[in-house]
This record gives C-alpha cells, structure tokens and sequence, in this order.
C-alpha cells in the first residue's frame, strides 16, 4: 500500500492504481467522459483531470497512475475552472435541444454542465458538419450529439469484437463513423448495441416505439431469457409496459448484451404472443386449455407410446431459452421417468 | 583541349530543394554541355545538397580558386564557362557581393557564414549526396567503423550521453538518456526510428540534411542500432519531401552494396537494416506515438505514455526515435568525443543548431549556430538585419506553435530552457522574423488557423478549443472583438495548454499566449478602436482621398466596386458602405492622394 493524500486527506491505496481508481475507493466522484473501467483508459477528454497540489499541474486521473506521497486536489479552484471551460466549449459544439432529448435527466453532459454551473451559450461558433448516417433496423446516431469520446468505437472493438466503428476525419470534424462510411452490414454490424449502452449522451440511440425519458420509467434487474448465458439486464417498465432494456453487470454479461437481449422485448407486450396452451379439439380449430388440462393430455399420450412401441420410442429435445437447472430436470425427467437416452438439445446443433 | 586559365577544378551547384525550384537541375546539365563542348575534362561538376544562403539561390561555387555566384539563371552557364574557366576572368555580375562596400566575397567571407559553425550540416554542400565516395572521402563511416571495431554499445552509449546532446527535434530531451533506456529496455527484438516528419511551415532544416548529407543520418541510426542492440530500423519521412526521399533510396542501396548496411557490417558480426516510411503530411506525426501508429500503419493519433517508446515502441518493441538532424549530429560525437562537443554551446544545451530562417530578413536560409548566440546575433550579422528600411518587431521561434519574441528580449540567448522561460521554445528551428509590417493579432491568427488543421481530434480541448481560438481572433481582425473575446482567449489559451493530450495542443497557445502577454496594445487597438495597428487587417482599413486630389478619376475608374463619386478637377469622395478596401485605387493614384489607415 502507498499513502497518498486526495484533497489533503490521506489514504493508502494499492501501488498500481489510477487516481482515478484511488478516488473511486475512496468515494470522492471525478467527471469522466471517455472511461470505462472495463475499457483501456483513452484519456482523450480530460473532463477528469485533477491538480497536483506541489506542482500544480493537472493530470488527466483515469490514465496517471498513483505515485508515492502524491498530493491530489480533485475540486480545487483550478480544476473546477478548468472543467467548467471544457464543458463549455464541448456544449457549443452540441445540439443543447435538451428540452426535446430522449437522454434529457440520463446524460452525463447534461448532469455535469449542471454540477459545473456552466454558461451554455459562452461560446459561440461554427458546429461541425456530419455526412455520417448510420443506417439499420435497431439503432440511430444523431452526430449533432456526439461528443466523440470514442467509447463505442472501443467497446465494439475490445470487447464486441467487430470493430464496426472508426473515428474518421481529422481535427474538428472528427466523428464516428464506420470505416470509410460503409454500410454498417459491410462493416461487420452485428447490432448488439454495446455502443447503444456505453454512449453517455444522446448519439446513439435505440429506434423504439415507445418514447420515454429517464424519470417515467422503472427498470427491474432480471435475467434474460434468450439463452442459458444468464445475462443480467434491467426491463425498463413504463405503465406496466416493458419499452426498453438496459444491460446491467452480471457476473456472465459484464454490462454486454447481445441483439436479442438489448433489442428483442416486442413480444412481451405483442398482440400474438401465446399467453395460454392451445389445444386442436375436434372441430379443427386451435382451443385455450388451462396448463392442467395440457399437461394431462401430454401425460397420456406419453404413456400411451412407452406402453405399445418401447420408451427408445420418444425423444426429448430441450432448448437453450431455458436454464441449466431446467435442462438438467429435463435430462432427468427423460432418462428417469420415460426410460431413454434420447435426448439433445438445440444449442449441440 | 582547351586551355583552363581558372583555378578550377570543382564547381559545387546547389542542388537543394529551393536552389532546385531555381533551375538548378538544368544548370547542372548546362555546365556539363558547355564543358564537354569546350572540351573541358578536368573540371568535375558536383551537385552538391543546400548551401543554406537560398535567397541568393541558384548558388555555383568554384574550388579550388573559390568563386562564389549566386542567383545564377541556366543562360549565365556559357558565360562562366567561357569567360571564367576559359579566359580566367571571373564574371562579375553574378559574384555574390558585401551589401556595404560591393565587393565580391567567397563564400566564407560572406556574413552570412561568418557566425556559423557547422556541424551537422558540416558536409551539406561540400559533398555530391547521391555518391557514397564523396560521403567515405569526408570522414563519411569512419564513426560506424570507429563503434564497430574499437567500442563497446555501452561506451557509445555513455559518449553521446556525455556530450550532453539534447533531442533537435523539439521537445531537447537529452538523447543519451533515451539512447540508454533503450539499450535497458527488456526485449529481444528492438528498432531504432528516425523522425523526419518535418511539419513546421517554412522549416527545412531535416529536410536539407537529407538532401545533403543522407548517409550521415544511416551511419548514425546504425550507430544507435548497434548501441542499443536493434538490428532493424526506419526512417520515417514525410512524402512531401520527393527529392529527400530519392536521395535517401539511392543512400540506402549504395550502403547496402558496400556493405555499410546489411549482414555482418564491416566483419563486426553486426548486423543492421534500414527502410523508408512516408508520412502523409500530418503534423501531427511528428509526435513520436503518432509517427509509430503511422509507421504500424494505423491512424496517426499520439498514444498514452507511459509506456514510452524506449520501453514499448513500434510493434510493441522497445525503440529508440531521434529527429534528422539529433542523428546528423553522432557521427561527429563519436569520431570527435564528447568533450569537443560540449565545448560548442551552453552547458545546458550544448552543441550547434539548425535553424531555417525566414521571414522580413535579408539574408534568408539555413544557418547552423552554436547554441547561445543571440536572437539579434542571428537576425542582424547572420541575417543581415530587416530589409526595405522597416524595423523588428517580433522573431517566430519554435515553429507554428513557438511564441513571438518581442524587441526586449532580442538579446535572448538561444537554448532550451531561455527560449522556454520567455514562452517560446526551440521547437525543431524554425525562425520566422516579423518586421513592423505584421499585425500580431494576424499572426496568432495565423498560426491558430494551421493548428486547426493539425490538430489530430483525438482530445476534446485541442479538437474543439483550437476552433474556438481561431474564432475569437477572426471576430477581433474583422472588427467585431469585444473585451469578452479578449477574456476569452485568455481562458482557452489555460485551457487548451493544460489539457491536451499531446504536445501538439499543449504548445499549439503559444502564439497566441505571447502576442497576447507582448502586444497586447494591438489587441486592444483593434478591439476598442476598431484600428489595426500595422495596418494589415484588411476589414480594419479605412480609404480616404485627400485633398491632394486632382480629381483624375483615375480611381473612379480603377475602383471595381463603383464606391468613388466625384467630378473631374474636384476632390473625390470613397462611399465607405460600398468599398471593399480591396486597394485598387491607391494604386491607381498618381499623386498619392489616397491614404490607407
């Protein structure tokens, strides 16, 4: 452990640590624009520098490592000016129509142009021009919002893996883009909507029917039923509807979902979704049962075939939309119960 | 065979770039036709790399007898060839001449050399650059073969450490230290890089030396390969250079095909490659992570240190990166030692530098000097002071983002740290000298507007607060600056220094900091009293006919957006909400009637 001190308190931290960690431990909250812990530190928007009380220079904390007897001011008249200036002229080179962005209550230019108490309009200029689109079904870019802090583009490359993105241009008119501005199919898209996550403003964004803003909606951590994975995601519930998801960090998923989990909840609330058993009677046509009434009549049925062809008769085949517990009863049921080892599962395919 | 009267046996023609955009090329050809009409075999014509005068460009120099021509045209050649090889008679008017008394001077009795003292441009138009005998007769590999053979890497890594010699590219950090991080650096395979991106505007001191004197740049990288322990490197120029770049190919196989370069140099057991990569002309690539994501073939964007290049470089290897004209600079350390180099300059920033001076001065060039001298020792004896009867006003150091230094400070010694203690710096030499022409504000202006193009985007205070800056100062030149935009600057300035990612933002200010800090009075000039003081801000201008006006309608005439109205024999009258102030009328003006203020 080495000692440090952060705004003339002192702490022993791990050797090793960013000051950015060292704060975070120790509860004091530093702005950040382009960080992601689970992301190699980029340092490119430097919202997150702090001062060096000795020197007074100011350090960006998510990529200067902690050094021994450091003196760290994190909210000192510098940095706080420093910050303030930044912000600002990152706002003249944004669409401020906060009144009418979906991001409005959950953005982090937004939340901080408030703690830092930023004159909005102080700079005035040109804004930059974006060709830019980013065509497909799940999600859009509104450039005008981008803040290019680049974390879609490496969170699609080191941790996606399909580096989709690239920072394209040069100087102010770089933006996000994918390589060359192919088609986001060519560019390997897989529409996962990592990017759609991480971004921390209103530039990407998911297409959806149902608007909503941060404060009208309840999000409700659950595990998402797609596969055996067990990601863990938040449904964002608004008037008992489910109109968005948010990954959340579960142990497998690490803040990561893939296209079904992010975007494939429609059919919750889809006039079509079966909500019953259906049962062919008679007359042709498909009947509501009750589940007792369904399970009875499989129940039967299955006797009735172990009993005149053999057990090796039926098979069993399970799906990966369950859990493993649920595969696992399943095996049992079918080598315990029917008498078989028939039995595979969609996901051996 | 003719009878050679003249002393001659050599005539050296400049063959660097500016003397090239003079015709040097046909010169050459012109002298080879004429001698071999005259039957001349004895006089050899060499093409030779900058001389460094190239305002007085094309340059001829005749040796033994030592005959110095400047601005010589393709159609002088026959001439000198007849009357001075031929007959003996020297041809007067195109002698280079003392400014003062008009007598014809050699090349080292002109002022312009007087102060000078070269060594890393030592073989720069002395030698044919394109012939590796010419580089092996003037001590050329003596220093790879004197490591080689007789040193350990250690030793030469404690020579160059000893000498004191500090990184010419810009940022002056001593090279032996990152010489000797390298050589500590785990890691079995290493490379050593040579920074050639020459970006600064109107500096062409790398870009001389490779034209010149190319293999003094790969004796050196093999120095360093075999003192750090790389058996590969490259050297990374910019493609704008086409001529250092075929220089330095033709370098590179004749090294080859001697044996200077490839397996087992000189039976040392040694074993060194070289190969040429082009920048694309960004500035930014001369900043070391961006040169190496460029040489890797990514985006030229600076990456996060540490780690540092030495540690973990190109390819992820440790590597050694030096400017041109740090590496033009080993050879002469090692053959010579240290101490002979730190006896040239101060003690902190020993040795010579390079400097491409340019700008309102007379003398317009390459010069090299030993670190130390004088700001004014440069301007007025080496550049022969300010032409056209107009005084100094400020000196450009430091390239686009170097501050100007004022008249106060003129007696500035030229180092590292005093150049960096008045808000300029050494940057990679370019020395621009502003006389009371300039307007300041347009300078930093200027300057912020090549910086806006060069900033790379990768950081939000120098991709946005760059823009911002230049914004400011267009309001102020065109008249429509507040105090607020003044305060303003001031904030961005802090900002954008202190924040920036790289070197590039973090210096990019400086124009701006030092016009603001030295003349401010023109700041406020054009702010409060919509006035430039210079003159030079074109929408700050105002056109009044005097009464001197014989009312000619000369201007009427001459003026192409019909904002003059008068009779003819009366004084005219300029309508100031049609005048474009394109000046149209001032030079049409026989009797001078029209002022600009």
């Amino acid at each position: 452990m080495i000692n440090i001190y952060i705004n003339g308190q002192q702490r022993s931290i791990l050797p090793g640590k960013t000051i950015l960690e060292a704060c975070k431990e120790s509860g004091i909250h530093i702005p950040t624009f382009c960080y992601d812990e689970r992301l190699k530190p980029e340092g490119s928007c430097r919202i997150c520098v702090v001062e060096l009380e000795d020197s007074h220079k100011l350090l960006p904390a998510c990529t200067t490592e902690i050094a021994p007897e450091m003196r760290i001011a994190t909210h000192s008249p510098l940095v706080m000016r420093m910050r303030k200036h930044l912000l600002e002229i990152m706002l003249s080179n944004h669409d401020i129509s906060c009144l009418k962005c979906e991001r409005a209550g959950n953005c982090l230019l937004q939340d901080y142009a408030y703690e830092y108490d930023v004159d909005i309009e102080k700079y005035r200029g040109r804004t930059r021009e974006s060709a830019y689109l980013a065509e497909n079904k799940f999600f859009e870019l509104d450039q005008s919002k981008c803040i290019s802090c680049g974390k879609c583009a490496r969170i699609c490359s080191q941790l996606q893996g399909n580096n989709v993105w690239a920072i394209s241009n040069r100087g102010f008119e770089t933006e996000v883009s994918t390589p060359f501005g192919i088609d986001m199919e060519e560019a390997g898209c897989v529409h996962c909507g990592n990017c759609v996550s991480i971004c921390p403003v209103g530039a990407l964004k998911p297409k959806k029917e149902h608007k909503f803003r941060a404060w009208e909606i309840n999000e409700i951590q659950t595990t998402c039923s797609y596969c055996g994975v067990g990601c863990q995601m938040y449904l964002q519930v608004k008037d008992d509807k489910v109109v968005g998801v948010k990954p959340a960090y579960g142990k497998s998923n690490e803040g990561l979902l893939c296209v079904k989990g992010k975007f494939a909840f429609d059919f919750i609330n889809h006039p079509q979704r079966l909500t019953t058993p259906l049962l062919r009677l008679a007359d042709g046509e498909l009947h509501s049962v009750s589940w007792e009434e369904a399970l009875q009549l499989i129940a039967d049925k299955t006797q009735e075939i172990k009993n005149t062809y053999g057990a090796d008769a039926i098979m069993g085949l399970s799906s990966a939309r369950v859990t493993n517990e649920e595969n696992y009863l399943f095996m049992k049921y079918m080598r315990a119960v029917i008498g078989t080892n028939n039995l595979d599962h969609c996901a051996r395919l | 065979m003719r009878d050679v009267k003249s002393g001659c046996t050599r005539v050296l023609v400049c063959a660097g770039t500016c003397c090239v955009s003079g015709k040097a090329f046909v010169i050459i050809e012109n002298f080879e036709k004429e001698l071999a009409a005259a039957g001349i075999l004895d006089i050899k014509v060499v093409k030779t790399g900058c001389f460094g005068l190239c305002s007085e460009g094309p340059i001829v120099l005749t040796q033994p007898d030592d005959y110095f021509y400047a601005k010589v045209s393709p159609q002088d050649v026959k001439e000198i060839v007849e009357e001075h090889f031929m007959q003996g008679r020297p041809v007067q008017r195109l002698l280079y001449k003392d400014a003062s008394n008009g007598e014809a001077l050699s090349l080292l009795e002109a002022d312009f050399y007087k102060k000078q003292h070269k060594v890393a441009l030592a073989r720069c138009g002395v030698i044919d650059p394109e012939k590796i005998d010419d580089f092996i007769e003037q001590d050329g590999f003596k220093a790879l073969e004197k490591a080689l053979l007789t040193m350990t890497p250690g030793q030469v890594v404690e020579e160059i450490k000893n000498s004191g010699l500090r990184g010419r590219g810009g940022a002056g950090f001593p090279s032996g230290k990152k010489w000797e991080f390298t050589k500590n650096a785990a890691g079995e395979k290493k490379y050593v890089v040579c920074n050639g991106d020459e970006g600064d505007p109107g500096a062409f001191m790398d870009e001389s030396i490779l034209e010149g004197d190319p293999l003094s740049v790969v004796e050196a990288m093999a120095i360093a390969g075999y003192a750090i322990g790389a058996n590969e490197g490259y050297i990374y120029v910019r493609a704008e250079y086409p001529l250092a770049i075929h220089r330095l190919k033709i370098a590179l196989a004749q090294a080859k095909e001697r044996g200077f370069l490839g397996k087992n140099i000189l039976n040392s057991g040694f074993d060194f490659e070289l190969s040429i990569r082009y920048g694309a002309g960004a500035f930014v690539c001369g900043e070391e992570t961006a040169l190496i994501s460029s040489i890797e073939g990514r985006k030229g964007t600076p990456q996060l240190r540490p780690p540092y290049p030495a540690v973990k470089g190109l390819f992820g290897c440790p590597t050694l990166i030096n400017n041109v004209e740090t590496y033009a600079n080993i050879g002469k350390i090692i053959m010579m030692g240290a101490e002979w180099f730190k006896a040239m300059g101060t003690a902190g920033s020993p040795g010579t530098k390079v400097f491409a001076l340019a700008g309102n001065v007379k003398n317009i060039g390459l010069v090299e000097v030993p670190m130390g001298i004088t700001l004014r020792e440069i301007v007025y004896d080496i550049g022969q002071g300010i032409p056209d009867g107009r005084s100094f006003k400020a000196a450009q150091t430091g390239g686009p983002s170097g501050g100007c230094i004022p008249i106060e400070y003129i007696d500035t010694p030229i180092d590292y740290e005093s150049l960096g203690e008045i808000g300029s710096m050494m940057g990679s030499g370019g020395l621009i000298v502003m006389d009371d022409s300039k307007c300041m504000v347009g300078i930093a202006k200027f300057f912020m507007q090549f910086m806006v193009e060069e900033s790379c985007g990768k950081c939000a205070p120098c991709r946005l607060g760059l823009v911002r800056i230049y914004e400011a100062l267009a309001r102020i030149t065109d008249g429509n600056g507040t105090m607020e935009d003044l305060q303003e600057l001031e904030e961005l300035a802090e900002m954008v220094s202190s924040l920036s990612f790289c070197a590039l933002g973090q210096s990019a200010p400086n124009p701006l900091k030092t016009t603001l800090r030295y003349f401010k009075d023109e700041y406020l000039a054009h702010i409060n009293e919509k006035r430039c003081p210079a003159g030079e801000c074109e929408k700050l201008l105002n056109y009044e006919i005097t009464s001197l006006c014989i009312g000619c309608r000369k201007c009427l005439k001459a003026c192409p957006a019909a904002a003059i109205i008068g009779k003819v024999k009366e004084q005219h009258v300029i309508d100031k909400t049609k005048c474009i102030k394109c000046g149209a009328c001032i030079e049409s003006c026989a009797v001078k009637a029209i002022i600009r203020a």
